[in-house]
């Protein structure tokens, strides 16, 4: 398999932790037993391995801190944690004693809350009601003591230290409040862990600030709260211990009293990547995308950028810091409000997909099940879906051209599949994410942007995509790529830009970047320069 | 996957693509197959043409406005105003022809209504994102409303017989009626566009996975007002050919045959979720539903009760697909009376 | 409900906890009590063209008419409410029809309780079948429902053949039942009122009825919580059709001439009544108390036209632009709402 021979695949360099820290620090005198501890826990997808040797400990009354970047197994530990799979190997204890976990359900039961990023709950039922479903307090002959509902809901939220009115419809709740919500609902089944994935993203500072005296009163309370983010900031000023992990293995815990954030930094992504070797492609060509100025209210602000016929440009960032919605922009699926898209010297139509695609923009979404594929649609159908007006005549689409390009394409991509009139559910995920590439690759555009484009995808498949973008770039095709993986971005990117919370905030050359510049720029250290 | 790297064309491939597509309607073509034996070997009259499209529930309009619906279906809408639209247009016809309009022009004029009728129904739900069962539901009634104004309670009958013979003269020079000739003309025409045609597949893609037809660069929204345009239009020129077939123009015409077109297209194995099915199918149901009329009225069974076959096939498209799973969940559900609780995958 | 995501963003003043529940309920209040509103308006209007649109008689005669409409509102509003749909109503209420009347012909002097209760039975069995399809195969209840429209409406017209239920066959009692009234008001009105008034409170203060709202305004929620949804739902379908069957025999002593076309279209039309009655057609939200009223109000306008003098052509096409009038308000109003609510943000800086 074509490569870089001085990449380390990743996950065979022993992860190594900031010198002095090795293990689990023993935990303090006064609680022997943990809320809830998992051990050596272990994952896999098929042949994405998420976790290999994952293990956390929460005590009661303690805020503790999941860190790890993008692909570091930290989700599929909290899906352990809910109860939605159990884990492969490794075991959960609860206070101490094995349990196996078969249902969110079951989680629930065993006193485990998870708040995501998105919560679920029921537009256009109350706020109180969402707490209760199913357990609304009653009065006489069984009937619903709407008062009293909206008396405990009243009561959960004094606890926790936020005024909201229980009265009110969900539908149209802020971000903020409906998590509030979801955590009440925690509290009111008498949850011991709550674990909360990424909930600042989307919360203005007075929310944070409002959050955090809920995670205090939570901590009061007895309960133990995971607090999984990449705002580093936020975890020292709410967190008491933090565990680290990398490749889906733990790499140490430990109070955080006395760490630096650059020795988080450097936990999480200390791994001995060798950089490319510089050069390796030829000088890149014409502007072909221009971006000036480009704003989305509450989105993304003032974004600039260009990229050249042959080059590899990556919007590196957290996951949340606007970089699909710009892409989206430019594609013309979101609109923007501000700014202009010029592509070739000329000013690229708004908001019009179709008006992007005839001036030669190909675009690779996030989410290929939803956005980049027809899951019930054959290979074949998907691959041409973009090219159907350049394979008819005379208003039929013909088939034997169809299938001679979705062949074509099937070979050229080494894609492994049946038929070509499988339907694509059927094919795993490296080869579903070719499928997505040959239906843009089809129509050889001059800007192909890829949003993601390794994401949950096998080793292998993800170096054959990786080779296929080079050799795209070094046929004069500009890419615009975005990833949150850094690997991936120090290996691919020509010039490496950097958003955080809708604005950019660096760039740096291929020669100068480094896991560590960029991971700061991403998350607010002051390292790096602004574009 | 450890299938080989390339498909291998031939006839095992072909063969087995074709049997996977066409479950449903080689299910279909065998109960016409079978329907017309029976009916061929009780009677010699049972095949002429003329009887399939004069029957109360495949009626040739009915079968005509079978064929946008459809598509629309498949793109993941409905639209329940299609009888409406067809009285809407009979009515308009009767009052223009009372007037002494030259038929041509009356052809037009109701052209125009139909498709002006389809675009409102599109703008709704296309612009306003209405949901098409609640605005089709309202434009039914609005049309129908429409009909009512236009023609008030009179009938107009004074059609030229030139016209009213259209369910029974032939094209020149062949066996076949006009109405059915018409019926194959649209319906190649539409089984064309829907399976050959990059708008056709665009219309599976928007049913299937409305996202990823976005993302593929497809207008959704102007191919889904033009369904209903066309959809109209069609409904327009069945209001026409029922008011000729019946020699009559009346404000009710074609009453309550929504529910008869939708019953066609589902039958014909056309998924109510959309991204699923076909014309050939649709064409199918047709000439099995018009083939089950013909053999019950042989065998003096009350023909109006057609409706339970109707009712029993639609469960059978739905359930036997389904049966596996069905099975296990009403074991389930007999036990515990609560559907048992799934572990989510993401 | 999908999360946007955006950067840092201060609020822009005190928060407004307090005055966004005023504004979502002054916006309830304008929905559900809005078509109240349309109500009293159009009935003014005649009133003051035609004073004796409010005379006794007139009022009498709508609420009449009104009154198997309600009803089946009831029913179709829990199947709604819950996403889905009951189409066979209309069949099931015209074969509830002709075999509970033409009891009273096969059986002289059967009480006219058992008369109801075997309409009710018929409904009853219906809606178990309806319901057990749609919560076990998990099989979009339109198709299902569809049908059973069918199916239902052809065993109707087997077992009435050619025949027909006459007034003559019925006893004096059972047709005076929607005739009987106080100052002009039919007992029976009162009586459909009281039940529907029942069923509002029923769905408004059990768990059960919360239940549907919940499936209705998220499904994949309402079976994480645990709520049993099949049941639940089984349960709706089986109460639409015991009061389908119910109005059957209503229908008969109302009507008194029943064949085989008895209810025909029924269905399209209460569905209509619903959803201009403030029930959203995909769930979650919405009021018996409405539906019943948006019943009222499509059978007002017929009478309104009738006494105003307008020809009676104008109802239907009237009935279907209140219909489309209805939705696109409900949209933009929710629109609006999530909008204006996302800018309070409520509870923030405490």
């Amino acid at each position: 398999m074509p490569g870089n021979p001085e990449d380390a695949p990743a996950g065979q360099a022993a992860p190594v932790p900031p010198a002095g820290l090795t293990g689990p620090v023993p935990p303090p005198a006064a609680q022997a037993t943990p809320l809830l501890s998992l051990r050596h826990a272990a994952k896999s997808f098929g042949a994405v391995h998420a976790v290999v040797d994952g293990s956390a400990d929460l005590y009661p009354g303690e805020a503790h801190a999941l860190l790890g970047e993008n692909g570091a197994g930290k989700s599929t530990m909290v899906k352990m944690l809910a109860g939605v799979y159990p884990p492969d190997e490794g075991e959960l204890l609860i206070g101490g004693a094995p349990v196996t976990l078969h249902s969110p359900a079951a989680a629930r039961d065993a006193g485990i809350a998870v708040i995501y990023q998105e919560p679920t709950l029921f537009p256009d039922l109350t706020v109180a009601e969402n707490i209760f479903t199913g357990r609304q307090p009653l009065r006489g002959a069984r009937r619903i003591d709407g008062k009293l509902m909206r008396g405990q809901a009243a009561a959960l939220f004094e606890r926790l230290g936020v005024r909201l009115d229980p009265g009110r419809i969900c539908r149209g709740l802020p971000i903020a409040d409906q998590q509030i919500v979801e955590i009440a609902k925690a509290l009111s089944l008498d949850a011991r862990v709550i674990v909360m994935d990424e909930p600042t993203a989307a919360l203005s500072a007075a929310e944070v600030a409002r959050l955090f005296e809920v995670v205090r009163a939570l901590r009061a309370g007895g309960a133990a709260v995971l607090f999984i983010s990449h705002r580093l900031e936020e975890v020292f000023e709410i967190c008491q211990r933090v565990t680290v992990m990398r490749d889906g293995r733990h790499v140490f815990t430990s109070e955080l009293a006395g760490l630096t954030a650059d020795d988080l930094v450097r936990a999480m992504v200390g791994r001995q990547v060798a950089q490319r070797a510089a050069g390796g492609r030829h000088e890149p060509g014409a502007e072909v995308l221009r971006v000036e100025r480009l704003t989305r209210e509450g989105v993304f602000t003032d974004v600039s950028l260009r990229v050249r016929a042959g080059e590899i440009v990556v919007l590196a960032g957290l996951v949340g810091s606007g970089r699909s919605e710009v892409a989206r922009a430019i594609f013309g699926i979101d609109r923007y409000d501000a700014g202009m898209v010029t592509l070739a010297s000329k000013p690229l139509k708004k908001a019009s997909p179709a008006a992007a695609m005839a001036a030669g923009v190909g675009y690779v979404p996030e989410d290929r099940r939803q956005q980049g594929l027809v899951m019930e649609m054959s290979v074949q159908q998907n691959m041409a879906l973009a090219s159907l007006s350049r394979l008819r005549t005379a208003g039929l689409i013909r088939s034997a051209a169809e299938r001679a390009f979705a062949a074509d394409w099937a070979q050229r991509l080494r894609l492994k599949y049946g038929r070509l009139t499988d339907p694509v559910s059927r094919l795993s995920g490296g080869n579903q994410q070719k499928v997505v590439l040959a239906k843009w690759l089809g129509r050889q555009p001059s800007l192909l942007i890829v949003d993601e484009p390794t994401r949950g995808i096998d080793i292998a498949t993800k170096a054959e995509v990786h080779t296929l973008l080079g050799q795209l770039a070094s046929d004069g095709v500009a890419i615009l790529m975005i990833s949150s993986e850094l690997p991936e971005v120090l290996q691919n990117g020509d010039r490496i830009l950097v958003m955080r919370e809708g604005r950019l905030t660096a760039e740096y050359p291929h020669a100068e970047a480094t896991e560590e510049k960029i991971m700061a720029a991403a998350t607010g250290q002051t390292e790096g320069q602004a574009a | 996957m450890s299938a080989p790297d390339h498909a291998r064309p031939g006839p095992a491939a072909l063969r087995s693509v074709l049997h996977g597509a066409m479950r449903w309607e080689t299910g279909l073509a065998v109960l016409v197959v079978a329907i017309v034996i029976f009916g061929a070997s009780t009677s010699s009259q049972f095949l002429t043409s003329g009887n399939i499209f004069n029957m109360e529930v495949t009626s040739g309009e009915i079968a005509i406005m079978a064929l946008p619906m459809t598509l629309i279906i498949i793109s993941g809408e409905i639209d329940l105003s299609v009888a409406s639209i067809l009285g809407m247009s009979s009515a308009l016809l009767g009052l223009l022809w009372a007037r002494h309009w030259p038929m041509l022009a009356i052809f037009v004029v109701v052209a125009l209504l139909g498709l002006a009728a389809g675009l409102v129904n599109g703008l709704l739900v296309t612009r306003l994102g209405l949901p098409s069962l609640a605005v089709t539901i309202g434009t039914l009634a609005l049309y129908r409303g429409i009909a009512l104004i236009i023609l008030g309670s009179n009938t107009i009958s004074s059609f030229p017989a030139a016209y009213t013979s259209i369910g029974v003269t032939a094209v020149p020079h062949t066996d076949i009626p006009w109405s059915v000739a018409i019926f194959v003309v649209l319906a190649v025409i539409f089984g064309v566009v829907l399976h050959a045609t990059p708008t056709g597949r665009s219309v599976y893609a928007m049913g299937a996975g409305t996202e990823a037809a976005l993302f593929a660069g497809i207008r959704v929204k102007r191919v889904k007002t033009l369904l209903f345009m066309t959809s109209g239009l069609v409904c327009a020129l069945a209001g026409v050919l029922w008011t000729f077939r019946l020699a009559t123009a009346v404000q009710n015409n074609g009453i309550g045959a929504e529910l008869n077109v939708v019953a066609i297209v589902l039958l014909g194995g056309v998924s109510i979720f959309g991204g699923k099915g076909s014309i050939g199918g649709v064409v199918l149901a047709v000439v099995a539903l018009a083939g089950l009329q013909g053999a019950l009225l042989l065998t003096n069974f009350n023909q109006e009760a057609i409706g339970i076959v109707i009712g029993g096939l639609l469960l059978v498209s739905v359930f036997v697909p389904n049966a596996a799973p069905v099975l296990a969940r009403a074991r389930a559900f007999l036990r515990a009376g609560s559907p048992t609780s799934e572990v989510s995958h993401d | 409900m999908s999360a946007t995501v955006t950067a840092r963003r201060e609020p822009s003043g005190p928060p407004a906890k307090v005055s966004s529940r005023r504004l979502t309920e002054r916006v309830f209040r304008i929905r559900e009590f809005g078509i109240i509103a349309v109500l009293v308006v159009f009935v003014a209007v005649t009133a003051a063209i035609q004073p004796r649109f409010i005379g006794s008689q007139e009022i009498g005669f709508i609420l009449s008419n009104t009154t198997v409409f309600a009803l089946l509102a009831l029913g179709e509003t829990m199947v709604v409410i819950s996403r889905n749909v009951d189409l066979s109503i209309g069949s099931v209420l015209g074969l509830s029809a002709y075999l509970s009347a033409s009891l009273f012909g096969a059986h002289h002097g059967i009480p006219i309780p058992l008369v109801f209760l075997a309409g009710l039975g018929i409904g009853l069995a219906c809606g178990i079948g309806n319901g057990l399809m749609v919560s076990i195969g998990k099989v979009p209840s339109l198709v299902v429902t569809l049908a059973t429209l069918y199916i239902i409406r052809g065993v109707d017209i087997l077992i009435v053949g050619g025949n027909e239920v006459v007034a003559q066959t019925l006893p004096n009692a059972f047709i005076q039942i929607p005739k009987a009234n106080v100052l002009g008001v039919p007992y029976l009105a009162i009586a459909v009122a009281a039940v529907i008034g029942a069923g509002a409170y029923y769905l408004r203060s059990f768990r059960s009825g919360r239940d549907l709202y919940a499936i209705g305004s998220n499904p994949e929620a309402a079976r994480l919580a645990g709520i049993p949804v099949g049941r639940r739902v089984f349960t709706a379908f089986a109460v639409s059709g015991a009061i389908a069957g119910v109005a059957g025999v209503l229908w008969a002593a109302q009507y008194q001439t029943i064949d085989s076309t008895a209810g025909t279209g029924y269905e399209l039309q209460v569905i209509a009544a619903v959803v201009v009655g403030g029930v959203a057609i995909f769930g979650g939200s919405g009021s018996a108390v409405g539906a019943a009223i948006g019943a009222l109000l499509l059978n007002t306008i017929n009478s309104a036209l009738y006494v105003l003098g307008i020809s009676p052509f104008w109802d239907q096409a009237i009935a279907g632009f209140l219909l489309l009038v209805a939705i696109a308000l409900d949209r933009l109003i929710s629109v609006r709402l999530a909008a204006a609510l996302r800018r309070r943000s409520s509870g923030v800086g405490t």
